[in-house]
C-alpha cells in the first residue's frame, strides 16, 4: 500500500515538473515572437504619431481573426507577427490542460479524466464556438 | 505624441505593473487597467483586452515558479477552473451588454475589494478533518514548509464553487485575473492554508483568462500597437518581482500599494459614474 501512494506521488511531482516547464517556454517563445513583431512594428511605424486608441474600432481592427493574423504572418506584417505572439500567450495555459488530460490518462484518474475535458471543452467550445456575437 | 515615445513610455509602465503586481500578489492586470485609462486614456476595452493578456503573462511565469516547489495543488485548480472557465465566457457574454462607465465602475468595486483582501489576516492553519465531498473529489493535500510536509484538508467545496464562479464572471468581464475572489474562495471558504491558495489561484488565472481571450480578440480588444508592450513590460516587472520576492519582505510595500489602489479605485468609480468612459 505504501509503495503504491509513493510511486503515485512520484508520478505527480514529475507531471508538475513538465507543467512548469511547459508553461515558461511557453510564455518565454510568446515573448519572443512579441518582440520581433513589436521592433519591426517600430522600425516600420515608429515616427508616426499614436493612432487614438481613445476610439474603439472594435471589429474594423485588422488581424483579429485566425485568417487574418495567419494571413498576415506570411506576409510578414509587424502587426500580424505580434498578433501570432499574443495567440501562442493564450494558447499557453490551454497547452497545460491538454497536458494535464495526458497526465491524468497516464494516472488512470477517471475522474479528473473527465473533469479535466469538461475545462477543454468549455474553453475550446468559447474559442471555436461562434461566440462572437 | 510618436508612436516609439507611447511604446517606451508604456513598456516602462507595464514593467511597473508587472512588478507591483506580482510583489502583491494581484497580478499585472489590476495595475494595467487603471494605467492605461486614466493616464494614457486608452479605450477601456482595449485596456480591458491587455489586461487579459497581462494576466496570462503574470499566471503562466509565475506559476511555472511555483510549481516547482510542490505548493500548487493542481487538483484543486483543475476542479475549480470548471467554475471559472464557465463564469469567464458568462462573462465575455455579459460583456457586450454592459457599458463601459458600468464596467469601470465595477472595476473600481474589485479593486476596492481586493485592496482589502490583501491586508486582511491570513488562513495558516492546516485543517486535519475536511468535508465528505473534498474526500471523493480528492482536494485534500499536502505541501511543502521549512519544518516539514504539512497535511491539509478542506471543507466548503459547494460554496467555494460558487465563489470561484463569481470570480471567473469577473475575470470574463473585466480582463483581470481576479485573485482577491479566488482566494477567498479557497482561503475563506474552503480553509486552505493561503501559500496554497494564493499559488493555486495563480495557476488557475492563466486558465480562466484563455477561456475568453480568444473571444475578446476577435471583437478587436488586443491591439497589437498595445499588446506588444503591454505583454513585454508586464513580463519583464513580474520577473523581478519574483525574484525580488526572495530577498525583501513586501508587507510595508503592500500597504502603501492598498493606499495606492484605493484612491485609483475611487477615481475609477468617479470617472465612471460622471460618464468619461
Amino acid at each position: 500500500m505504501k509503495n503504491i501512494i509513493s510511486t503515485h506521488l512520484i508520478q505527480d511531482r514529475d507531471v508538475e515538473k513538465i507543467v512548469g516547464k511547459l508553461l515558461r517556454f511557453g510564455v518565454i517563445t510568446a515573448s519572443l515572437v512579441v518582440l520581433l513583431g513589436g521592433i519591426l512594428f517600430l522600425v516600420q511605424n515608429g515616427t508616426q504619431v499614436r493612432p487614438d486608441y481613445h476610439v474603439f474600432k472594435g471589429e474594423e481592427n485588422d488581424f483579429i481573426t485566425f485568417k487574418g493574423i495567419f494571413m498576415g504572418l506570411f506576409t510578414f506584417k509587424p502587426m500580424a507577427i505580434i498578433q501570432f505572439g499574443v495567440l501562442l500567450l493564450i494558447i499557453t495555459p490551454i497547452m497545460r490542460i491538454v497536458f494535464s488530460l495526458f497526465a491524468f490518462v497516464l494516472e488512470k484518474d477517471k475522474m479528473y479524466v473527465i473533469i479535466t475535458l469538461i475545462v477543454l471543452a468549455i474553453i475550446l467550445g468559447s474559442t471555436f464556438g461562434g461566440l462572437k456575437v | 505624441m510618436s508612436i516609439l515615445t507611447f511604446t517606451l513610455i508604456l513598456i516602462l509602465g507595464a514593467y511597473l505593473a508587472g512588478l507591483v503586481g506580482s510583489l502583491t500578489g494581484l497580478g499585472g492586470g489590476v495595475v494595467v487597467i487603471p494605467l492605461l485609462t486614466l493616464v494614457f486614456h486608452v479605450d477601456i476595452r482595449y485596456a480591458i483586452g491587455a489586461a487579459l493578456l497581462a494576466s496570462i503573462a503574470n499566471s503562466s511565469g509565475a506559476a511555472s515558479a511555483y510549481i516547482k516547489e510542490g505548493i500548487t495543488n493542481i487538483r484543486l485548480g483543475m476542479f475549480l477552473e470548471i467554475a471559472t472557465t464557465v463564469g469567464a465566457v458568462i462573462g465575455a457574454l455579459i460583456a457586450i451588454y454592459t457599458p463601459t462607465n458600468t464596467i469601470a465602475i465595477l472595476f473600481g468595486a474589485v479593486l476596492l475589494f481586493s485592496a482589502a483582501m490583501t491586508l486582511r489576516k491570513k488562513n495558516q492553519e492546516a485543517l486535519t478533518e475536511g468535508s465528505k465531498l473534498s474526500a471523493i473529489l480528492k482536494l485534500n493535500s499536502s505541501y511543502p514548509t521549512p519544518t516539514g510536509t504539512v497535511d491539509y484538508k478542506l471543507k466548503n467545496v459547494g460554496a467555494g464553487f460558487s465563489i470561484m464562479t463569481i470570480a471567473g464572471v469577473m475575470s470574463g468581464l473585466l480582463g483581470i485575473g481576479s485573485g482577491a475572489l479566488k482566494v477567498l474562495a479557497m482561503d475563506t471558504a474552503m480553509k486552505i492554508p493561503f501559500k496554497v491558495s494564493t499559488t493555486t489561484s495563480n495557476f488557475m488565472i492563466g486558465v480562466t483568462a484563455a477561456a475568453s481571450a480568444v473571444v475578446y480578440l476577435q471583437r478587436g480588444y488586443m491591439d497589437p500597437g498595445i499588446a506588444f508592450p503591454v505583454v513585454l513590460g508586464v513580463l519583464g516587472g513580474a520577473f523581478t518581482g519574483a525574484k525580488l520576492l526572495t530577498k525583501i519582505n513586501p508587507s510595508t510595500l503592500r500597504i502603501i500599494f492598498c493606499i495606492a489602489i484605493t484612491f485609483v479605485a475611487l477615481e475609477m468609480i468617479y470617472n465612471g459614474y460622471h460618464h468619461k468612459f
